[in-house]
């Protein structure tokens, strides 16, 4: 596992859109030979899709043969709901960019059959290879996309019914009522982002600095869904100094003395050199 | 012309959606407006032409519900050419930004209207010209005291009703909206009979009270033909078919204002503007020598000079209409009550349409509308190209 530490979320978007840039392009996709990504939603990747899009808009990336899997969405929300995945998806990213409608896939959350929505979903991600890169954000209490605490961690996509907490902190959305919430969503499982070839975490804000240390410094646990990532061969934590406010200094100090190694990521050099950095 | 199927975008731009001018791409497809959320997570297409606007400004093209002629052309006199006359109209619109349109006539004799009023037929616009409405018929039920241009001797009232009204128009077919004076003998009766057939009704030309004017409305009137012209002025005890603008009368009664700046007071305009902000249309009531110099020209039976772009009844200081295109009145508008730009193009545009009924349709940049547009340059707000029904029709060279 990496860690890596940087300023601020502006920093940390940056360094995760280059990081994907940069796996984007040194994969050099073609129309038989696609990169396959794995794309959360909510406030923490924002920024990140925000500079993936100017480096579209600069020509330095295509996702023409980018094939996306996302995360989660709810379960009867309108697809055009602004708090529906898929309304976020296409206004702050895929409207943006050049990438081919058919191969950006997103949770159905109003299909007739939810179970056979989520093994179609499962179904997809293997037609494609498997995903090369599952970028992440985490919540308050650990979860990765809608693995709430207790979630099995080899669970695969389906349906989950949200904790209380999180209609809660969410009917902010609905006009704070709470009734109007959606009560289910569609997510992929812990071990679904597992299989991936590298994963992407992405922490920021002091809200979440517990979690991170959950994370990090003590054991796997279903109580803190993120942890199981530790046993993942190649897991990028990704946060800005707030979110390290729970770690032990030796921890933080660590993490920090390998930072220019880290910073190769998202230079030039080989992945496959990557792979064995530090 | 873009093929049928085909799925253009409009990249670069900014649009007027909501009311609001936001920086947003436009799709289009067989002349309607797309949602392209839904082609993208349904249809899973891509758009076959991505059009870069440079930052223009995309609004809902303008829509002029008063509009007498223009290019030397007076639809209420030349009635040897008809079809003609509207045609070369409706081209010249086009570079003003207007989409549709509805050719005005004024008070005319049985003659004319026999003559011209079967002839100017609804039609789809395209680069042939601007889409015609239907026609306005602004006369000849109008008060004797407050003719302004129209000629008196052909002026009558409505005494049976809607029957009086056949009699002197002949088919209405082609009508989609009747200026009257609603106090006439026999003006309430027409009123009702002419909204009952679909046809909006505009008071004008008019020495209604108050009363006379909200009782038009309860009749189905919804419209106010040039307010403050040719209508009793603002009176504190009975402020007459101005008053309507502050009525508790039910429902929405719109007000077509000529802001050539020579019409209408700026004063005059905020004192309307802040009163009924969402009943304001802005008209052109354009004359033939729209676009056109200084010298003679007619409206209807009557002379007229302009002179300084003002045109008046010859050998009077009579104004009879305007020489200004709705594009002008917009800029025209926006200077002289400092509104939003949000607010100067809908008054051109969603108003008019609203008035008319159409705006499921038109008037807006809403997912299943017509796609009419006009392109603005964003600074200048001049007209760069129009566009009927997703193709384009008129572009600035």
């Amino acid at each position: 596992m990496r860690l890596i530490i940087l300023e601020d979320a502006d920093v940390v978007a940056d360094w995760a859109a280059r990081f994907v840039m940069q796996r984007v392009t040194q994969f050099a996709p073609g129309p038989q030979r696609r990169f396959v990504l794995g794309l959360p939603t909510g406030g923490t990747p924002l920024g990140m899709y925000r500079k993936l899009i100017q480096f579209y808009k600069e020509g330095k990336i295509s996702f023409k043969y980018v094939t996306t899997f996302n995360m989660d969405e709810y379960v009867g929300l309108p697809r055009d709901h602004p708090e529906s995945y898929h309304y976020y998806m296409w206004n702050e990213f895929f409207k943006h960019v050049d990438i081919d409608p058919a191969q950006a896939h997103v949770l159905d959350g109003n299909a007739p059959d939810l179970v056979a929505e989520c093994a179609r979903f499962e179904r997809l991600i293997q037609d494609a290879g498997g995903v090369h890169l599952f970028i992440g954000g985490i919540g308050p209490d650990g979860h990765i996309a809608f693995n709430e605490p207790g979630s099995s961690l080899v669970s695969r996509t389906r349906v989950k019914t949200l904790a209380y907490d999180t209609l809660e902190a969410n009917k902010r959305f609905f006009g704070n009522d709470i009734s109007k919430v959606p009560r289910q969503a569609l997510t992929v499982g812990v071990g679904t982002v597992m299989d991936a070839k590298e994963v992407m975490i992405l922490i920021t804000g002091g809200h979440k600095a517990l979690a991170l240390a959950k994370a990090v410094e003590e054991g796997v646990n279903h109580m803190w869904t993120v942890s199981a990532f530790q046993q993942h061969a190649q897991t990028l934590f990704v946060c800005d100094e707030s979110a390290t406010l729970e770690l032990r200094v030796k921890t933080v100090k660590y993490f920090k003395a390998l930072s220019s190694e880290h910073q190769k990521m998202i230079e030039d050099a080989p992945v496959a050199a990557q792979r064995v950095l530090h | 012309m873009s093929k049928r199927g085909e799925l253009v975008r409009f990249y670069n731009c900014y649009i007027l959606r909501d009311s609001k001018i936001i920086k947003e791409d436009l799709w289009l497809r067989d002349g309607k407006i797309e949602n392209p959320e839904q082609i993208f997570y349904v249809e899973q297409l891509e758009p076959c032409r991505n059009i870069d606007c440079k930052n223009a400004l995309i609004a809902p093209g303008f829509i002029d519900i008063q509009i007498n002629g223009g290019c030397g052309i007076d639809f209420s006199y030349d009635c040897e050419n008809v079809e003609n006359g509207i045609g070369i109209v409706a081209k010249e619109l086009l570079a003003h930004g207007v989409t549709s349109f509805c050719p005005t006539m004024i008070t005319s004799c049985k003659e004319k209207y026999a003559k011209i009023l079967p002839r100017i037929k609804k039609s789809q616009g395209g680069k042939h010209g601007a889409t015609v409405l239907g026609v306005h018929l602004e006369g000849p039920f109008i008060s004797l005291a407050k003719k302004g241009a129209h000629l008196g001797e052909y002026i009558r009232n409505p005494d049976k009703g809607i029957e009086s009204i056949k009699e002197v128009y002949g088919s209405l077919d082609n009508v989609v909206l009747v200026t009257l004076a609603p106090e006439l003998p026999g003006g309430t009766e027409a009123i009702r009979g002419l909204t009952n057939m679909g046809i909006k009704v505009a008071l004008g030309h008019s020495t209604a009270s108050l009363a006379e004017s909200e009782e038009a409305v309860r009749n189905g009137a919804n419209l106010i033909t040039h307010l403050f012209n040719a209508m009793l002025p603002f009176h504190h005890r009975d402020p007459g078919l101005v008053g309507l603008l502050a009525s508790t009368t039910k429902g929405q009664v719109y007000y077509g204002i000529i802001s050539d700046g020579i019409h209408t007071h700026p004063a005059a305009l905020r004192i309307a503007c802040r009163t009924n902000p969402k009943g304001l249309i802005l008209v052109s009531d354009a004359i033939a020598a729209q676009g056109l110099r200084d010298g003679q020209y007619r409206i209807g039976p009557q002379a007229i000079t302009v002179q300084d772009g003002r045109a008046y009844v010859t050998g009077t200081n009579t104004l009879c209409g305007s020489t200004t295109a709705l594009d002008g009145c917009v800029l025209t508008f926006k200077k002289s009550i400092d509104c939003s730009l949000e607010y100067a193009l809908e008054v051109a545009s969603l108003h008019p349409a609203e008035a008319l009924g159409i705006d499921d349709r038109k008037g807006k940049l809403n997912y299943g509308y017509d796609a009419d547009l006009v392109f603005l340059n964003l600074e200048t707000l001049k007209v760069q190209s129009t566009w009927i029904a997703g193709e384009c029709v008129y572009a600035k060279s």
